[in-house]
């Protein structure tokens, strides 16, 4: 098994944050991973992007051309990563940020209005938990309990304090994109 | 110890502290400052040496004297900051004191930028500071190849009295990957018989690499290749990847090994008979092995995130008796696995270069799909 998840946005979004959670929860497990930023010079208002390669044997490189997963914070990651998801493959789109439709229609993309949640728990910098949560929904390879139990496991003692609202954003997003995935379903 | 997730940068950092650091001196540069950010932090806690110099040449003097003091020292940068460095790498080596030093690799030459790159093969095997000397340089693909090798390096360092230099690209520097750290050694004084460490009770001791009289001079440098051919015998590492009935041989260190490692076992998986030499050490670099593949291999494939530098010195290995083909993304670009994937599908179909220096024809090839 080998699955790499590819997630991009705006500096200042929490985007390596949130790949990183999946790299712990994937750890954790027991799993081998790989998670490797990708940034321009700016701190905040550049591109940024992570990959997280999550696997059961050696990583070979931390970086995929295709990625089977995807998850976009912004129009331009929207626009750039729509066309590099695998066949058959999913892209989260946070849809408070995009004006637009999908244009493939041989991938599952589903739209979380990310920024709105995110609002509604209390902070907007919540987003990225949010579209943890909505990958969850998902991504069998791991659970959305397993991903909670690392964030509390890794969070610093002094963070510990925002565990009840990071939950309550990842539960919202998974909550929205399983809705919309059964509504496809049937 | 239980693995934990750490960044390329901070592990190389601790492991360092680790294996019993004493003094680091350096100056920030990305992306490596997040080894010195992570010291600045580490070293005064344990009560060790900690100087951010006021730039990178006396980050490299201030080595040269704790090194001469029998100090576990080291520095750390990037490519253009190496550059700096160069002069004082080459009196620690011709004075015959142990120092450890980290490049993370950035795109070149000049000031460059800061995107991953594996330009810095050539200085730092094959030249870098002036004059003779031989150098042990680790080039680790993963982070706890990393910590591994950053705590085997003081001990090669300080055996053979010789730099000991890690090159990683930026890649390995910012990466996270689960690691086990090793057990904290506690900091020794290794009192080396050629230390000038303070003349108490014995006599004066003089360190220096300057040898007015040729034959003086001469004596020194046939005794650091003899140094070197004791290192050659004893400390080349490499990693294997389904080499034992491989038609085709892909050589790639760090990074670009990695990456071809994932295209290798694509092209396995599609029934392709190829394999994966993967250097640890590229200096001593392994001839050895690469003599022994170029019997039953049919054609090497060198993958590098440079112009062809590693390239020469796998072709002198195999000494013409296969092709040896060349695939490289330059300039602070990673190759993905399916572009390898494509170069291996070239040369399994036997289109190989016409001219006996097939970079030509890869930079024809490159530019053609710009």
């Amino acid at each position: 098994m080998q699955k790499e998840i590819l997630i991009a946005g705006f500096g200042g979004q929490g985007v390596l944050f949130a790949g990183q959670v999946l790299a712990y929860a994937a750890m954790d497990a027991g799993r081998v991973v790989t998670w490797i930023p990708s940034y321009g010079p700016e701190m905040r208002g550049g591109t940024a992007n992570c990959t997280v390669v999550i696997a059961d044997e050696e990583i070979g490189s931390p970086l995929v051309k295709h990625p089977p997963v995807v998850i976009a914070l912004n129009l331009p990651s929207f626009d750039k990563y729509e066309a590099l998801v695998q066949p058959g493959g999913m892209l989260v789109v946070n849809q408070s940020m995009v004006d637009r439709a999908a244009k493939r229609s041989d991938i599952t993309v589903v739209f979380v209005p990310g920024n709105e949640i995110a609002e509604e728990t209390g902070d907007r910098r919540l987003l990225n938990m949010v579209m943890v949560g909505a990958l969850l929904a998902a991504f069998p390879e791991l659970q959305l309990d397993d991903v909670k139990a690392a964030l509390k496991a890794h969070l610093p003692e002094k963070h510990q304090k925002l565990l009840p609202n990071n939950f309550a954003a990842m539960d919202k997003g998974y909550e929205v994109a399983k809705g919309q995935l059964e509504t496809a379903a049937v | 110890m239980p693995k934990e997730l750490w960044k390329g940068n901070e592990a190389i950092a601790e492991a360092a502290v680790r294996a019993g650091l004493q003094a680091y001196f350096g100056y920030p540069i990305t992306p490596q400052t997040e080894i010195l950010e992570y010291l600045s932090r580490r070293m005064p806690e344990l009560v060790r040496a900690f100087v951010q110099a006021e730039s990178e040449l006396g980050a490299i003097n201030m080595v040269y004297g704790a090194a001469c003091a029998g100090a576990r020292v080291m520095s750390s940068s990037s490519s253009p900051g190496m550059s700096l460095m160069m002069e004082g790498i080459s009196y620690i080596a011709g004075t015959e004191v142990p120092a450890v030093l980290v490049n993370v690799m950035r795109g070149g030459p000049g000031l460059g930028n800061i995107a991953p790159s594996q330009s810095d093969y050539n200085q730092a095997v094959h030249g870098g500071g002036h004059g003779d000397y031989p150098r042990i340089v680790l080039a680790p693909a993963t982070v706890q190849e990393a910590i591994d090798l950053m705590g085997l390096s003081f001990d090669l360092a300080e055996k053979y009295r010789m730099i000991c230099m890690l090159i990683l690209d930026g890649n390995v520097g910012q990466i996270m990957e689960p690691a086990e750290m090793p057990e904290m050694q506690p900091v020794a004084n290794r009192n080396f018989d050629w230390a000038t460490n303070g003349a108490v009770d014995r006599p004066r001791r003089i360190l220096s690499s300057i040898y007015i009289n040729p034959p003086d001079e001469e004596a020194t440098n046939f005794r650091l290749a003899k140094r070197w051919l004791e290192v050659q015998a004893n400390e080349v590492r490499y990693r294997e990847y389904f080499l034992d009935d491989a038609e085709f041989v892909i050589v790639g260190f760090g990074t670009a090994g990695r990456v071809a490692l994932s295209a290798v076992r694509a092209a396995r998986a599609q029934g392709i008979r190829v394999g994966l030499l993967r250097p640890i050490t590229v200096s001593p670099f392994p001839f050895q092995v690469i003599d022994e593949l170029a019997v039953r291999a049919r054609v090497f494939l060198v993958a590098e995130m440079n112009m062809g530098q590693m390239y020469n010195d796998v072709r002198i290995a195999v000494r013409g008796r296969v092709p040896v083909e060349f695939y490289g993304r330059t300039g602070g670009i990673v190759p993905f696995p399916d572009e390898i994937l494509a170069e291996i599908h070239r040369i399994a179909a036997g289109r190989l270069a016409a001219e006996a220096d097939p970079r030509g024809a890869w930079l024809a090839r490159m530019e053609a799909a710009r």
